[in-house]
């Protein structure tokens, strides 16, 4: 079953800015979906329009097969939020929010404090529960929304850049987090601009960019289509000139460190090969970018951005 | 199907609810903003227009000055609180985004609507009732009819709180929420028959203040306690309901557009 069906949306804003054109994509029950894209591309529009903060100018939009047009509070009821931007009033506590949020959805004082207590828990806020939410760090608020929109349990957590200003940390903590409540049936569809998240978590990938979806594919289909990598190697001992590396394009960047781009076609074994023979002795090894932020910049550029 | 259309009925009564407390919550938490004023310049009122100059004036349709202007003075606290409640409530929630935590909700706006209103309501009957100990500090108050009291006073700060929500939804900074109540609110308050009787004024302005809403308002309250009124209480009624009701469908149509919440 799609958790989200999205056909030929468009949105032009009342100052003329047109930000989708007329996109088409389908998230499926259970997915961990990243939908990537440069600034201004179209990612929170999409996102505010699914969730009733953006009016669409047309197309249709289903979540879990309600219409958000015409079944509007079943769509809704299935949709948990966190927005990239700070969005709970300052002068309320973390209790306070996340409870609130729950009676907005019609769930009752009593189950709402006990969801509380489990999803601030989980997150590391119930010792907070009290302070109010201005005081927390930037961490802590973005948590917190996690927690609130969670509260309702809703079938589909819809996160835009959740990660944006956290710590590498906290980071991982928000990542194990969210593999564990995909793992417990809950769809999530994921913004963010740090591509190593998207690689690491997320299924299926959409990439938008001026209004249009570019690609929709798996992640391992879209990293299957990576035609060469950049690798960096340090060197055991230092050259001072780098030797001609037949059918590699190579590039000395200090006396220690070679930069070098390997084509699906060649194996690293010959490269390895080749580096002995010229005495050249390699320590470590690692990719200069992220696989899937060198298939994006690739696909941005195809798509007529200036990288 | 009944199940079904119960637990919605259910759901939608503790959004209510939840809106409810969440906004007397957040006008009790900041008391001193919001209770305390009103109770401190009404009493000025009765100081300076009752106890000192009022006895000079002598009596204003059959009543001394001080009982005749109390019930003014009591309804343009209600008018006042009512309105500045939602203006500030709602335009705070747009202005720190947090009113997106409804809009995503499933809440019908209707509910987001009676919800803000009904805390607008609550403070108007709160600061209405602390307006009215004071008044006792000052002078016996009497109420001809208790029903017609009450009535108006729900009915007013029910047009009130909807006149803020509607200038809060168009507001775009807060310049915006203090325009209305600076220069319309208050000169409507102080040219609609609180201080005085109409009868007073030229048939000129007799005719033009009957464009002023605050003087159907602050009449029927006056008729409501004191059993006077310069207007009939029937049309009184029936501009507290046109004007609720208008209004009312205005907020509504306003919030199923988006206008000033959505993009």
């Amino acid at each position: 079953m799609s958790a989200l069906e999205i056909r030929q949306l468009n949105k032009t804003y009342r100052n003329g800015v047109v930000a989708l054109l007329g996109i088409d994509l389908d998230v499926q029950e259970g997915d961990f979906f990243a939908l990537l894209g440069p600034n201004g591309a179209g990612k929170s529009t999409t996102i505010g329009i699914v969730c009733g903060l953006v009016n669409k100018s047309s197309g249709t939009v289903k979540v879990f097969g309600h219409d958000i047009t015409s079944e509007t509070e079943a769509a809704k009821a299935k949709i948990g939020i966190v927005p990239q931007e700070i969005n709970f009033s300052q002068f309320e506590s973390c209790l306070e929010i996340v409870v609130n949020q729950g009676g907005y959805y019609g769930i009752n004082r009593r189950t709402a404090m006990e969801r509380a207590e489990k999803y601030l828990g989980k997150l590391g806020l119930w010792e907070k529960r009290h302070e109010r939410s201005r005081n927390l760090s930037g961490g802590m608020k973005r948590r917190l929304m996690i927690a609130r929109a969670l509260i309702h349990e809703p079938r589909m957590l819809i996160l835009d850049e959740p990660t944006a200003g956290v710590d590498v940390e906290l980071r991982r903590s928000m990542w194990d987090f969210l593999i564990e409540i995909n793992r417990s049936g809950i769809t999530i569809v994921l913004t963010t601009h740090y591509l190593e998240e998207a690689e690491s978590l997320c299924k299926n990938i959409a990439i938008i960019d001026k209004g249009g979806i570019i690609e929709n594919t798996s992640m391992k289909q879209l990293l299957s289509q990576l035609n060469k990598e950049t690798f960096i190697l340090d060197l055991v001992n230092p050259i001072t000139d780098l030797p001609e590396l037949n059918g590699y394009s190579a590039n000395l960047l200090d006396p220690s460190t070679i930069e070098i781009e390997v084509f699906r076609e060649r194996n690293l074994n010959d490269l390895f090969k080749l580096l002995s023979e010229n005495k050249i002795s390699i320590c470590s090894m690692r990719n200069k970018s992220n696989r899937l932020e060198e298939l994006f910049m690739d696909l941005l550029s195809n798509n007529g951005n200036k990288m | 199907m009944e199940i079904k259309c119960d637990m919605y009925n259910q759901s939608t009564l503790i959004a209510f609810n939840t809106i409810v407390i969440k906004e007397v919550s957040r006008f009790m938490r900041i008391w001193v903003q919001t209770i305390l004023p009103p109770a401190i310049s009404m009493t000025l009122y009765f100081v300076i227009f009752g106890n000192l100059i009022g006895p000079r004036i002598g009596t204003m349709n059959g009543f001394s000055y001080i009982d005749y202007i109390a019930p003014g003075i009591i309804m343009m606290a209600v008018i006042n609180n009512s309105y500045a409640n939602v203006v500030s409530s709602f335009f705070g929630a747009k202005f720190q985004h947090h009113i997106e935590e409804m809009l995503v909700a499933p809440i019908p706006n209707v509910v987001i609507l009676t919800g803000f209103i009904t805390g607008g309501v609550v403070r108007g009957f709160l600061v209405g009732i602390v307006v009215t100990i004071v008044a006792l500090f000052f002078t016996d108050l009497h109420v001809h009819s208790f029903p017609i009291t009450i009535a108006v006073v729900f009915m007013t700060s029910v047009v009130f709180s909807l006149g803020g929500m509607i200038n809060a939804i168009f507001a775009k900074k807060f310049d915006d929420i203090s325009i209305i109540p600076t220069f319309v609110l208050t000169p409507l308050n102080y040219l609609g028959g609180v201080f005085y009787s109409i009868n007073l004024l030229p048939e000129f302005w007799q005719s033009a203040s009957s464009f002023n809403p605050i003087l159907y308002m602050v009449n029927a309250f006056r008729y409501g306690m004191l059993g006077v009124s310069d207007i009939n209480i029937g049309t009184a009624f029936f501009i507290l309901i046109l004007f609720t009701t208008v209004l009312f469908a205005f907020s509504l149509y306003l919030l199923n557009k988006g206008i000033g919440i959505k993009t």
